[in-house]
């Protein structure tokens, strides 16, 4: 074991963790936005928006991750006809199109988490609403979002780390976070397990984080209290 | 330590040694995407100018052999950890891989170069025909210079841990944008999709995809050989002290590397070597 070369590639990978938590946060936040939108429609009793937005789930959360980016990617890239158009400005940076791939990843698996914590909510809550008079989009604002987001934050939290996890598919498409400058450097040194390792502590590390801010937003908006 | 957990151990261990080692037979390991040094046909079967050397040498060394395939990136610990007993994947002979293993002489040495998509405003570029960065002297000089110019700025793409990547990263041609790769045949992709100014790597393995694509890419500027590019490529073997030197793993690598040695010199002499060399590249690559 060759811990000099464990000392000397910990600041190397832990400048590279900052793309990774880049990736990351970027993803989260747009999927977010999109696994909201896509669950309401979910919701929604017309048909053809209803599945629509459950062919986008079940195509997204029914592929390999690997796929997505490489279709994105490496796919997208042969299609002569867009690398003409404005779409090529992003497309062409390997950053979007990860993030692109991680967004509607993500997305897909948030609205199947927030569509089951809106069917779950207790119908008596609307109705007491309804009876005080309160109008459908206040209670909508006010009342159902919020209990729908204390209710899907356990599998919430457990899709973020999926996708901390998931970022490190970034290095097949060029990208330097930390499993690409953990394999940049084993490949000037020749020494897979101890970089390795660093990384996967890195990676635990920020788990072990996660892990805890979900648990104490979960003691915060408990019921219980 | 009581006597039935020393047996146990004792026949677990040798489990472990038997079946890596007494196998008298020798695996060969190699990467499968680097036309045509070696590659794979349409139905997945091993070919190109290496396997065929492999069988070859194998002959000479009336030894049983069987072609492995590895990815590039794990080639090197692969080895160590003898997953397979020699590396024959176009891998050039440089003094930072001979800090961690050892090399056969070499078989056959290939320049490298850049390539571009037709139309690119680095097609002309104003250099000599092929530079050796070993030799040095003010032709080099000059030639890098030019390199470093027209490089400024632009994306240049390589395959991970290959002498190509070790050059653009050397700071010969000043500081590059390098975006590196799993595969060559990933490079190859991004360089036609245009996200990759220009490329670098074996000239052979652009000429060869040029023609069996159809894609317009065309070399440009010097070949490159010597310095970073290494002294030709060699087989990759285990260094005998790994084990310790007199330890039965150890002989058995260092009895590998004269045995590949000398069937390299028959093959050479043979007129092999150059035969293939001709079938593969289009030129004899031999040495």
């Amino acid at each position: 074991m060759d811990f000099d070369l464990m000392f000397t590639s910990f600041p190397k990978l832990l400048g590279a963790t900052v793309i990774t938590l880049k990736l990351l946060s970027a993803s989260l936040f747009f999927g977010l936005i999109i696994g909201l939108l896509f669950a309401i429609l979910r919701l929604n009793k017309n048909i053809f928006i209803n599945k629509f937005a459950y062919g986008y789930s079940y195509l997204f959360r029914g592929t390999p991750l690997l796929v997505q980016i490489f279709i994105i990617y490496f796919g997208l890239g042969q299609i002569e006809h867009l690398r003409s158009t404005f779409l090529w400005v992003i497309l062409k940076e390997p950053y979007w199109c990860a993030i692109i791939a991680f967004t509607l990843n993500t997305g897909a698996y948030t609205s199947e988490i927030l569509r089951s914590a809106f069917q779950t909510i207790n119908p008596g809550i609307i109705e007491a609403g309804k009876s005080l008079g309160i109008s459908n989009k206040i209670i909508f604002y006010k009342i159902q979002i919020p209990i729908a987001i204390r209710q899907s934050l356990p599998a919430y939290g457990n899709e973020i780390i999926l996708m901390m996890k998931g970022t490190s598919l970034a290095s097949t498409v060029t990208l330097m976070d930390l499993t690409g400058v953990a394999k940049y450097i084993i490949s000037t040194t020749f020494k897979p397990i101890e970089v390795f390792i660093v990384a996967g502590g890195i990676y635990l590390f920020m788990t072990f984080i996660i892990h805890n801010v979900i648990k104490f937003l979960e003691k915060k908006y408990s019921f219980s209290q | 330590m009581n006597t039935f957990k020393k047996t146990i151990v004792t026949v677990l261990c040798s489990l472990l040694i038997i079946g890596n080692v007494y196998a008298d037979k020798i695996k060969i390991g190699t990467e499968g995407a680097y036309p045509p040094w070696n590659s794979k046909d349409s139905s997945g079967k091993l070919i190109g100018f290496e396997v065929e050397l492999a069988n070859w040498l194998c002959i000479y060394m009336k030894a049983d052999c069987t072609i492995v395939e590895q990815d590039w990136d794990g080639m090197i610990p692969a080895l160590q950890m003898r997953k397979f007993d020699a590396i024959m994947a176009g891998m050039s002979i440089t003094d930072e891989r001979k800090k961690v293993i050892t090399f056969s002489q070499g078989y056959a040495d290939e320049v490298a170069s850049l390539a571009v998509m037709k139309g690119s405003s680095l097609v002309g570029m104003d250099t000599p025909e092929g530079i050796n960065l070993s030799l040095g002297g003010s032709d080099v000089k000059k030639a890098l210079k030019t390199l470093t110019g027209s490089l400024a700025g632009k994306t240049v793409c390589t395959q991970t841990g290959t002498i190509h990547q070790n050059f653009l990263e050397s700071g010969d041609v000043g500081s590059v944008n390098v975006r590196t790769y799993k595969t060559q045949d990933e490079v190859n992709l991004d360089l036609t999709s245009g996200r990759c100014d220009v490329a670098l790597a074996a000239a052979v393995a652009f000429t060869d995809y040029a023609e069996k694509s159809g894609k317009q890419v065309v070399l440009v500027g010097p070949t490159f050989s010597g310095g970073a590019f290494g002294n030709g490529v060699g087989v990759g073997i285990r260094q005998a002290s790994q084990f310790g030197e007199g330890s039965s793993l150890g002989d058995r690598d260092a009895k590998l590397l004269k045995d590949f040695n000398e069937a390299i010199d028959q093959a050479r002499k043979s007129g092999k070597i150059s035969e293939l060399a001709i079938k593969w590249f289009g030129f004899d690559a031999s040495m």
